[in-house]
């Protein structure tokens, strides 16, 4: 509702408990473990890693945790001259 | 030049965050390029205030152990593109904070933004101490209550012995922040007055933050009140205090909110 900018006034508290769900379900979860999100970096790098060279510093990683699907996001600068791979 | 910017207040809950925030958003919003640097590390909470908790990937930690460099860590606001995040570290503990490794961070962020705005932890520890250590400036927080003032002495103190600037024999500039001050209980003399605190603290004043709805409202919402709310009366009060860090002058007022009849008539019910 929008009327007499009453929609700005719509309850915060139900914004609250979801956001708090979200990131808490996600805490517990993943307390004392490894981020599954840093392993699957780790990993998609070094597959990369393996047929050209890659610079840590120029990669950028992002992620969005929903609450059934989360994003990541490994944006890699790859230097043109190591884009041929070798032949096998 | 850049400006390093502690805000602590020794006493918890006073509103660090909430201020560092609001303070955020309001000189980024003024064109400002801004980055806050949460350090209470084992219990970060700037990300959930800013409503970034889904996206930290890389910590102040990770910076000053070098798993990653500083730019890759900082988290980009979705709303305001000059301003951004530096997160805690969630699961190491506090001794990882070295003051090597601060400095260097600091040092880093100098190159990069205007105001590096550090949300100092609780207590006068490892913590608030590295949050301070290098800043040319200090916000400190207080409530119009008797345990706040004086830890916000203690704080003081800190800020006039431990920084690498009072160290040097400079001056850091302290400037009070009095938040949830609510005027009509100190009229009815149930709460210190703005001049009971300045006499006792006797420390300049950047800004008075009145008791308001709007900042749990911002806090549930993950948008400082400047940016979700900014014409309520703790936004006003924040973006002057940020205009003040600036440099302007501008007249001490505590804003309240002006209600409507329509406003009072139905906020109660959509409340």
């Amino acid at each position: 509702m929008t009327f007499f900018g009453l929609g700005r006034r719509r309850s915060s508290a139900p914004v609250a408990r979801e956001r708090l769900r979200i990131l808490l379900e996600y805490e517990r979860a993943t307390a004392g473990q490894r981020d599954v999100m840093l392993v699957l970096r780790e990993e998609i790098l070094a597959a990369i890693g393996r047929h050209v060279a890659i610079d840590p510093d120029k990669v950028i990683v992002k992620v969005d945790r929903g609450v059934t699907v989360s994003t990541l996001e490994i944006d890699i600068e790859v230097p043109n001259v190591e884009m041929r791979l070798a032949p096998a | 030049m850049a400006k390093v910017l502690v805000v602590t207040s020794g006493k918890g809950g006073v509103g660090k965050t909430t201020s560092t925030a609001a303070l955020g958003v309001a000189l980024a919003r003024d064109g400002q390029n801004v980055v806050v640097v949460d350090f209470d590390v084992g219990l970060r909470n700037l990300d959930l205030v800013m409503g970034a908790e889904r996206r930290v990937v890389y910590d102040l930690i990770n910076v000053i152990q070098g798993v990653v460099k500083l730019p890759q860590a900082l988290i980009r606001d979705k709303r305001i593109p000059t301003l951004s995040l530096l997160a805690a570290s969630q699961t190491r503990d506090k001794d990882a904070l070295t003051e090597e490794g601060v400095a260097r961070v600091i040092a880093g962020l100098r190159e990069k933004f205007d105001w590096i705005i550090c949300d100092s932890p609780a207590g006068i520890e490892r913590g608030p101490t590295l949050a301070m250590r290098y800043a040319d400036a200090a916000v400190v927080v207080t409530n119009p209550e008797v345990s706040s003032v004086r830890d916000s002495d203690r704080i003081i103190g800190l800020l006039d012995a431990k920084t690498e600037k009072a160290e040097k024999g400079e001056r850091i500039d302290k400037h009070l922040l009095i938040t949830r001050y609510e005027p009509a209980r100190v009229a009815r003399a149930e709460m210190l007055s703005i001049d009971d605190v300045l006499e006792i603290l006797s420390i300049p004043l950047i800004g008075i933050i009145p008791e308001s709805e709007d900042v749990l409202r911002a806090s549930n919402l993950g948008a400082p009140v400047t940016l979700s709310n900014p014409m309520s009366a703790p936004a006003r009060a924040y973006t002057d205090a940020a205009r003040r860090l600036r440099g302007e002058t501008i007249e001490m007022t505590v804003p309240i909110d002006k209600k409507g009849l329509f406003d009072k008539l139905f906020r109660r019910r959509a409340a």
